[in-house]
């Protein structure tokens, strides 16, 4: 990768010509957002994490199923309940030639933890990680934690060396002064290299042969070429036209078009992501509404009419074209044994009406209701075909439709839960239930200390004593009874109206194979050309 | 009312029209009396839209999502309740026409008329006054011209928001949208009155009028104004299809007229995401009643143009 | 002239510290900076640190003064969202922006004039007719939309052009130009196309209106009452009389093709200017958005003093404005 130095709002671009990268085995494709940074600890979001994990690895991977697997450490005991102990993988070296030691993990341990960087929840605060040998690292907490490797298949290790050698030992944030090294170059262990990144537009990945993993690796791709392409319709037509191998996503109602399409076809599959809608039930009076001197969805029953009033199958089948699935609980049955055991309130405007009316609104009310326009499949669309269906039922919906940018602004803690009614997405980081029971279900203050995603306020105490013991209980079986038992009050008392998970749909070149994971990461290591 | 004054009066703007025997090329040309008979059909059925649309698309309570995506009448899987089709959330796509072209044309007619009163008068001002007047407006102008309207949608349309707290988005979406886009076309205006009316002031029949000793408020109305009027028109009509498609594009970005009650422009844009999946009849519709309405416009601009300006006699 | 060019490089100097500060005002409303560089997980405290460090908690003015010392010794800051330098992010993407502003701008005066001129010359022919229909359908759709619609047929359905991108580009030095490669001319056709015809159809109609007005004037009368042919009258004294709005205009639609061009990009994933500035409003990326404004300011004071001499030297009527009241 050429270095481009800034001089005074120009730039020089070293090389004169530059030549196609014309290698055998090419593999072109787009996807809606950008590579933003290329620091590891920079952006806590799935595709920026996603696409560096094939470059940086963490100490464990995640399999097609989203298994977790060894990446950088060979295995790991529990020692102690509060030791865990680390084998590292010898023999692996960084793209630029130096050795992966046990060095390397303990400085990323502090660098990820360091002021700036975006992944510190990955490690607790606390955890002292300690050097046994070149090949050993012995993490030590302070109470157990059996869900502390969870997310550190995102927490690619760093080059200790390369990065003091080259200015990055600081994570690269926007208040700097000047860009780190980090920040423009990548330098980890992974199955590719970054040669060349052009922000925003372009990134360029070229296979490692060095890489630990080629043995195992199925992958004939040489290069790979990334592209932004932001607009729906253009990436489609990207795909359609042959210029891409891989396009995601793709919007549902072009599925059947890519399908039909002789050069391609759509791979779609669920995803992890819970759509919901929630509701404010902590202000004494709500922000939007007609309703005066009281709340309205602090009554069990208006969210149970609110929930009764959605008709799931309709907005499955026709905003969603049957690529959601509709969902009793806030987490996805993939990561939740017991998903089964739950049940949707059925779809009976009749009853929301007597609910309605039993809680002394029996001409419904007006509320407004916040919606992101850019964020999830048609979460717009979906906004709107909930508007009509609590019409239906005499409320009347002001429908207030953001991008995500503003929507967020407004609804999250930073904008003070300016909000009466919303639509959310969420998936936990961990994939683990322990995540969605504390942002979304747990006591907050009016700062957002507690749950802090848990945007309507919602709070039942029993829950918070189940979601605290659910942190440190080790055994398996009793921590899933644990969780059932806090999913069976939080669903009693209508918390939220859980609406679907969404599905995944990519569009793919019949010339590729590729494996779709459920957390829509794709893996270039799982790319094949035919 | 002076004698001087009564006699400008006549030679005016619109006794010259009358004089122009603007009937009479009205009757002349074809397409002009057709096109007048679209316009007139198009405003009247906007007007009265609520009387003959067959549904009240806005009611969302009549909406049913199994009703969506029908495909016209005529074709496989159309139904009679739905002559044109319905949308992705079940709107009769022949209604939302006629109440969404209500809403484009108010916000097409409504903030042409913000910039031109604006523009003129600041043009004329500048180009009339002069001296550190115009310099000022004509920076004012060039500072303006910087911010394209989506910026300055994008700016007001987050201070409502943050001011009204997104209540009544419907309600101030369309004064958002036509200070806006009003905002981003007065520049024109001005610019083009402001070199007119610096052509024209040095001419012998403004400065005879300025002899004369008429007030210069007088001498811009009567004199300038009238001559500066043949591009102000051409301009005009191309930016009421401007407005009404800048208020599609500030929708395709997220801020425009909410699509719980679509303009056209929305009502294309929403249409836009089906395009490549066969569901064409949502886009279509509204982009030839679109085109149509901007077309006949246009059309009827061009020729009372032609017939007001004296000099094309 | 000279006091004149002065005056107004000094009255810019304004226009551009006033479009910085109403910039900044602005930004307030779009959004958090802050909720955009970090995940969604990240704590209160953290962001609030953030917050901090961004300077974000200082008065408006002081941020401001902040903002206009840096820019003027050409530090524009990092980018939120990307952490590199604006500086070098604009001068990567300001060739791809100019390269096709200048394209449109080409194809609409080459076929706007022309089509003006005889549609005003042979003003009941059907061919004239068809221009002045056809151009008005063209703009009678929004540019998204016409967009979409040509990668529909061009680059999916017939696959003759790109869908999107610059195709591949030559670097000259600090310049990356897609004009010396076969694909990324093709990559030019269809963005200029779209971004092109608004400009091609305002031009056509312009000149043809101040045409039909010129033809009329006495001094065209004399003129063919002299015995001048047809063509030195059309072209020598109709059309240069015609040019003084034609260049106002002209002048005008330039700034706005680049401001246009921002749907463009979008719809075409353009690596300009215009993509660059929308993706930083989604994600209220602060600096980004500031130096694209100063740019564009930059740019209309620039056009806008091009335009002003050029008057002068087109219709020496003029006096030149600010001298006398």
């Amino acid at each position: 990768m050429t270095l481009r130095k800034s001089l005074i709002g120009a730039t020089l671009i070293t090389g004169a010509l530059v030549t196609q990268a014309a290698a055998e085995n090419t593999f072109k494709f787009a996807f809606q957002g950008t590579l933003k940074s290329l620091d590891p600890y920079s952006l806590n979001e799935t595709f920026t994490l996603g696409t560096l994990n094939n470059v940086y690895e963490g100490l464990t991977r995640r399999g097609p199923d989203l298994a977790i697997m060894p990446g950088l450490a060979e295995s790991w005991e529990v020692v102690e309940p509060t030791r865990w102990r680390f084998k590292l993988r010898e023999g692996v070296k960084f793209h630029n030639g130096n050795d992966f030691t046990a060095e390397d993990v303990v400085f990323s341990a502090d660098r990820v933890r360091s002021e700036g960087s975006d992944l510190k929840t990955r490690i607790p605060e606390d955890a002292k990680f300690e050097v046994v040998d070149d090949y050993t690292v012995d993490v030590v907490l302070t109470s157990p934690n059996p869900i502390l490797h969870f997310e550190w298949d995102t927490w690619g290790i760093v080059d200790k060396e390369w990065a003091e050698a080259n200015d990055s030992v600081r994570v690269t944030s926007a208040s700097d002064q000047s860009a780190t090294t980090i920040s423009l170059q990548a330098n980890g262990t992974g199955p590719f290299k970054i040669t060349d990144h052009d922000a925003g537009v372009k990134t360029t990945f070229e296979a490692n042969a060095d890489w630990w993993g080629a043995g195992e690796r199925k992958s004939n791709v040489d290069t790979v070429e990334f592209s932004t392409i932001a607009s729906d319709a253009t990436r489609v037509a990207a795909l359609l036209s042959g210029e891409m191998d891989l396009v995601y996503p793709i919007p549902v109602q072009d599925i059947k078009r890519v399908q039909d399409n002789e050069a391609t076809s759509a791979l779609t599959g669920p995803e992890l992501r819970t759509i919901f809608l929630g509701m404010d039930q902590m202000r004494d009076e709500l922000l939007y509404s007609n309703v005066e001197g009281k709340n309205p969805f602090k009554d069990k029953r208006v969210r149970e009419a609110f929930y009764h009033a959605i008709d799931i199958e309709a907005i499955k089948q026709k905003v969603m074209r049957d690529l959601a699935t509709p969902s009793a609980i806030m987490i996805s049955p993939f990561m939740f044994d017991n998903a089964s055991d739950f049940q949707r309130l059925a779809y009976d405007p009749d009853a929301a009406k007597t609910l309605l009316t039993e809680a002394g609104y029996p001409e419904g009310f007006e509320v407004g209701m916040d919606c992101p326009n850019d964020r999830y499949v048609n979460d717009e669309a979906i906004c709107q075909a909930v508007v009509a269906m609590l019409a239906r039922i005499g409320v009347k919906v002001n429908l207030n439709a953001q991008p995500k940018a503003q929507y967020f602004a407004k609804v999250l803690a930073s904008g003070g839960f300016d909000t009466s009614f919303y639509l959310l997405g969420w998936t936990p980081g961990s994939f683990d239930s322990w995540n969605v029971l504390h942002n979304l279900h747990g006591c907050r203050d009016e700062a957002g200390n507690g749950g802090m995603f848990n945007l309507g306020g919602y709070c039942n105490e029993d829950v918070d004593a189940l979601t605290a013991q659910i942190l440190v209980e080790n055994d398996p079986a009793k921590r899933l009874d644990l969780i059932t038992q806090a999913y069976q009050i939080t669903t009693a008392d209508a918390a939220y109206v859980p609406l679907h998970q969404q599905g995944l749909a990519w569009g793919v070149s019949d010339k590729v194979n590729v494996v779709q994971r459920a957390d829509n990461v794709l893996m270039l290591y799982h790319v094949n050309l035919k | 009312m002076s004698t001087e004054a009564q006699e400008l009066k006549n030679g005016g703007f619109w006794s010259r029209a009358r004089d122009s025997d603007i009937w009479f090329s009205f009757r002349k040309s074809k397409v002009t009396i057709v096109a007048a008979i679209v316009t007139a059909l198009i405003f009247l059925s906007a007007l009265f839209a609520p009387l003959i649309a067959p549904h009240n698309p806005f009611d969302l309570a009549t909406l049913s999502l199994l009703d969506s995506l029908t495909p016209p009448v005529w074709e496989e899987g159309g139904d009679p309740r739905f002559l044109l089709g319905t949308d992705d959330q079940g709107r009769d796509i022949l209604s939302t026409i006629l109440y969404g072209s209500r809403i484009s044309l108010a916000v097409g007619i409504a903030s042409v008329l913000f910039a031109a009163i604006l523009g003129i008068s600041l043009g004329l001002l500048a180009g009339y006054v002069g001296g550190r007047t115009d310099s000022i407006i004509m920076r004012i102008a060039d500072v303006q011209l910087t911010f394209p309207a989506i910026l300055i949608a994008l700016l007001i349309d987050g201070s409502v928001r943050s001011v009204l707290g997104g209540i009544d988005r419907e309600q101030s979406a369309f004064y958002v949208l036509v200070v806006s886009i009003g905002l981003s076309f007065w520049v024109q205006y001005a610019r083009t009155v402001r070199s007119s009316t610096l052509v024209e002031k040095n001419k012998e029949y403004v400065q005879a009028a300025r002899l004369i000793g008429l007030h210069p408020i007088k001498i811009m109305a009567r004199h300038v104004l009238p001559n500066v009027m043949g591009p102000v028109l051409v301009i005009a009509t191309i930016n009421l299809a401007l407005a009404i498609i800048t208020e599609a594009t500030l929708s395709f970005l997220g801020v425009g007229i909410p699509p719980t009650q679509p303009s056209l422009g929305t009502m294309i844009r929403i249409g836009n995401d089906f395009l490549f999946s066969g569901e064409w009849w949502i886009t279509m519709f509204p982009g030839i009643a679109l085109a149509v309405l901007v077309l006949a416009v246009n059309l009827l601009g061009d020729w009372l143009r032609d017939a007001l300006n004296p000099r094309l006699r | 002239m000279l006091g004149f060019i002065i005056r107004r490089l000094i009255q810019s100097v304004v226009v551009m510290l006033v479009v910085s500060l109403i910039a900044f005002v602005m930004f307030r409303f779009i959004g958090d900076p802050v909720d955009q560089m970090v995940g969604l997980e990240t704590t209160l405290e953290e962001r609030a640190q953030l917050r901090e460090q961004l300077g974000l908690n200082d008065p408006l003015p002081v941020q401001f003064w902040n903002f206009v010392s840096k820019a003027a010794q050409g530090d524009l800051g990092i980018s939120y969202q990307f952490k590199q330098p604006v500086s070098q992010m604009i001068g990567e993407r300001l060739p791809a922006t100019l390269e096709l502003s200048f394209v449109s701008a080409v194809f609409a005066l080459v076929a706007g004039i022309p089509m003006g001129v005889f549609t005003a010359l042979r003003r009941e022919s059907i061919l004239s007719k068809i221009f002045l229909t056809v151009s008005l359908i063209g703009i009678s759709l929004p540019t998204f939309l016409i967009g979409i619609l040509l990668i529909f047929v061009f680059a999916v359905n017939l696959q003759w052009l790109p869908s999107f991108g610059r195709g591949e580009v030559v670097d000259l030095g600090w310049w990356s130009t897609g004009f010396l490669t076969v694909s990324g001319l093709k990559a030019l056709i269809l963005p200029s196309i779209t971004l092109g015809l608004f400009q091609m159809t305002l031009i056509m109609r312009l000149v043809r209106s101040e045409m039909l007005e010129v033809l009329r004037t006495d001094f065209i009368k004399f003129a063919r009452a002299r015995g001048l042919k047809d063509r030195a009258v059309h072209f020598g004294h109709a059309l240069k009389n015609t040019l003084v709005p034609v260049i106002t205009i002209t002048g005008l639609q330039l700034g706005s093709i680049i401001a246009f061009a921002i749907i463009t990009e979008t719809v075409f994933q353009w690596p300009g200017m215009g993509l660059l500035f929308l993706q930083a409003v989604q994600n209220v990326d602060i600096p980004i958005m500031s130096a694209y404004l100063l740019m564009i300011a930059f740019l209309f004071v620039v056009i806008n003093l091009i335009v002003d001499m050029l008057y002068v030297v087109v219709d020496p009527r003029i006096r030149l404005g600010g001298n006398k009241a």
